[in-house]
């Protein structure tokens, strides 16, 4: 069913962001994906956790960090502030990372609560979020032209704007994706794939994990041969979600 | 209108049973027209309201504290029916008033989900609450646990006698620091425990987000508990009961419904407590070896002569618990994962479960509506799987031929397992809950 490559064409180091703290709605999800694909396209996966207090690890290829709870958010906020500029470099130098929902608005600019606090963000992406009283719930679909049609869930109350200097991921097509208003989903910038999406993400997109995968890789050795994955089960699950009530 | 609502309500209640419909329309109707009819009701019982929240458990433990009151001779109402909402209750208090309005029981043990905990709460105060344990589960629906800990925290605060808390689920423990003391008008606190052996077992939802090989969590200094339990054996269990530990029969299986009876002992230990009798430990017990599991928990069938077990599984907790509880080995496995509303429409809490466990036997069946998001899920804990098939009916049909001479095992959601159970019932005697 599933095929570990026998040679070794590398090692890739997979750095997850703040897992003891922002692990909600199967985050863990992502991860794993990236592990076992790194090693069906024939790489070995190393994979560290990185927790508030933790010395940052040397050489990230690949970074991934999920949605959190309010309480999670305020437990790692003061300690993502003072490695703003770590992950900066990293961003800006083109290392491939995942943010899923909490640390998709913990790399934005800022997130203003519906009291009208503002808890800074470490500026990395364009990005605004505002605090509102909806909660948007429930199965979505994105249209991505890199990516063809993203699957997912998303479950959040701060609304996110785009700024100038970020693309979106995609448009949505069923549910509400970044905000109520403009039809966008997720933010796309260098090689940051942020999104609103549970589900987890990477399981049933394949297309996005292959995607950091690929460009770690690429940065590391130069180039990437790819394995063959067997997405029989990915593509199955693709259809029936797709067809599954909002 | 007061006069009329009773008898139009179990009319509406005869009605809508011959026409088989829904359990709770006749507490609609009754509540409609007569909105006290509830609160009336309840607060004439001599020993109160006891209500029973939390994420994982609720049935089990109320029934469990059901039939040990029932064996200190007290009378109860319960709402057996699974309906574990305000409407829910009101609709089973219709089935058992007599035509002039009154409840012949000495107190009423109510399951709510957290929630509708909350509704109902602010219109009957409870005596007694019990809240077993706050984990990830329907957060399409909550949205956060820590805001369904703050639910739990305010059916706690609605209590006006004893609330019996666990103590080693770290957001259900603190509510008791967030009460006002016993002395300026805050109900009493008790809790129930596990020995240190088994803190491991039982993830809180802070220690089970990480992949395989979390950590064990840190004992802390803890409260003192009424109930610990100590030990689990395969069909006993120990528990130190008031300092002593006492070994007791157990019908229940699975460790987590065997750590819900030790909550089910603290609550009913409370009220037993309250009577004119002392608590009669040994009565208790023994009324606790004779409890049977509630439907789908862990419920074991005969299908071709060998048991076929049913595990409802509604979250990462539930399902983690359900695969340590019951070992594969020997067992043809099934797996049926829907996303109705009553199950939660997001999948993402099957990538908080490893499966690691099945890898050697595989998984012979996977079904629900779902069916290929779990195949998925397999495939990256490196579970083979034989078939998969969306439809219900035609792969349990399909299960049960294909292991024949198998025990089988099969891990369900809940409206998975209510499809199956329908189906099951065809063919094998499977108890009818109304």
């Amino acid at each position: 069913m599933t095929q570990e490559a026998s040679e070794n064409k590398g090692t890739i180091r997979v750095v997850q962001l703040y897992p003891r703290d922002m692990n909600i709605y199967g985050d863990w999800g992502n991860a794993l994906v990236l592990k076992r694909r790194l090693a069906w396209h024939g790489y070995t996966p190393e994979l560290l956790e990185y927790n508030v207090g933790d010395d940052f690890p040397d050489d990230a290829d690949l970074i991934v960090g999920g949605g959190g709870q309010d309480s999670g958010q305020l437990v790692i906020q003061a300690d993502l502030l003072k490695r703003g500029s770590t992950l900066q470099e990293l961003a800006e130098d083109g290392t491939p990372m995942l943010l899923i929902c909490g640390m998709y608005q913990l790399f934005g600019r800022f997130f203003e609560t519906r009291k009208g606090s503002v808890i800074p963000g470490i500026g990395v992406l364009d990005v605004e979020t505002h605090g509102t009283d909806e909660r948007l719930i429930g199965n979505v679909k994105v249209e991505s032209e890199e990516f063809g049609e993203i699957l997912g869930y998303e479950n959040h109350s701060g609304q996110t704007t785009l700024g100038p200097a970020v693309r979106a991921l995609g448009t949505t097509a069923k549910g509400t994706g970044n905000n109520s208003s403009d039809g966008q989903e997720g933010a796309r910038y260098k090689n940051i794939v942020a999104s609103y999406l549970h589900g987890s993400l990477l399981p049933k997109n394949p297309a996005i994990a292959d995607f950091l995968i690929r460009t770690a890789v690429e940065r590391k050795y130069g180039s990437f041969t790819a394995g063959a994955p067997d997405d029989r089960f990915a593509v199955l699950a693709r259809e029936h979600a797709g067809r599954r009530p909002r | 209108m007061f006069f009329f609502s009773v008898p139009l309500g179990k009319l509406v209640r005869r009605i809508t049973r011959l026409r088989g419909g829904g359990s709770a329309f006749p507490g609609l109707v009754v509540e409609k027209i007569d909105p006290g009819f509830m609160a009336r009701t309840l607060t004439t019982l001599p020993h109160g309201v006891a209500v029973v929240s939390g994420t994982n458990g609720k049935t089990t433990t109320t029934k469990m504290v059901v039939e040990l009151l029932e064996s200190q001779g007290l009378r109860v109402f319960t709402n057996r029916t699974g309906s574990n909402f305000t409407r829910g209750v009101a609709a089973a208090l219709l089935g058992e008033v007599d035509r002039r309005g009154r409840l012949h029981a000495d107190i009423a043990v109510l399951e709510l989900d957290e929630a509708h905990a909350v509704h109902f709460v602010n219109r009957v105060p409870p005596r007694y609450s019990l809240l077993l344990n706050v984990l990830r589960d329907q957060l399409d629906r909550f949205g956060e646990i820590d805001k369904t800990a703050e639910l739990l925290q305010h059916v706690a605060s609605k209590t006006t006698g004893t609330v019996v808390l666990n103590r080693e689920d770290p957001r259900v423990a603190r509510i008791a620091s967030a009460l006002p003391q016993p002395g300026s008008g805050g109900p009493k606190v008790r809790y129930f425990g596990l020995d240190d052996s088994l803190l491991s077992t039982f993830p809180n939802d802070d220690d089970m987000r990480a992949g395989p090989g979390s950590p064990v969590p840190v004992v802390q200094e803890r409260a003192h508990a009424d109930v610990v339990l100590r030990r689990v054996g395969v069909d006993d269990a120990d528990f130190e009961y008031d300092g002593a530990v006492v070994t007791t029969r157990m019908k229940l299986r699975g460790v987590y419904n065997i750590f819900n009876a030790a909550a089910a002992l603290t609550l009913a230990r409370c009220i037993a407590g309250q009577g004119s009798g002392p608590t009669d430990p040994e009565s208790l017990l023994s009324a606790l070896s004779n409890v049977a599991p509630a439907f789908g928990r862990g419920e074991s069938l005969i299908v071709d002569g060998l048991p076929l077990d049913l595990v409802l599984v509604k979250n990462p907790s539930g399902f983690r618990l359900g695969l340590k509880s019951f070992p594969a080995g020997g067992y043809a496995t099934m797996i049926a994962i829907n996303d109705n509303y009553a199950d939660g429409r997001d999948m993402s809490w099957l990538w908080d479960v490893e499966f690691d466990s099945l890898r050697n036997g595989g998984v012979d069946q996977l079904s629900g509506s779902r069916a290929y998001d779990m195949a998925l899920r397999l495939q990256y804990d490196e579970v083979p799987v034989s078939e998969v098939n969306t439809d219900i009916t035609s792969a349990l049909a399909a299960f049960i031929r294909d292991a024949k001479g198998r025990p089988k095992r099969i891990f369900c959601t809940y409206t998975a397992m209510l499809a199956i159970r329908r189906e099951l019932s065809k063919i094998t005697t499977v108890e009818v809950v109304s």
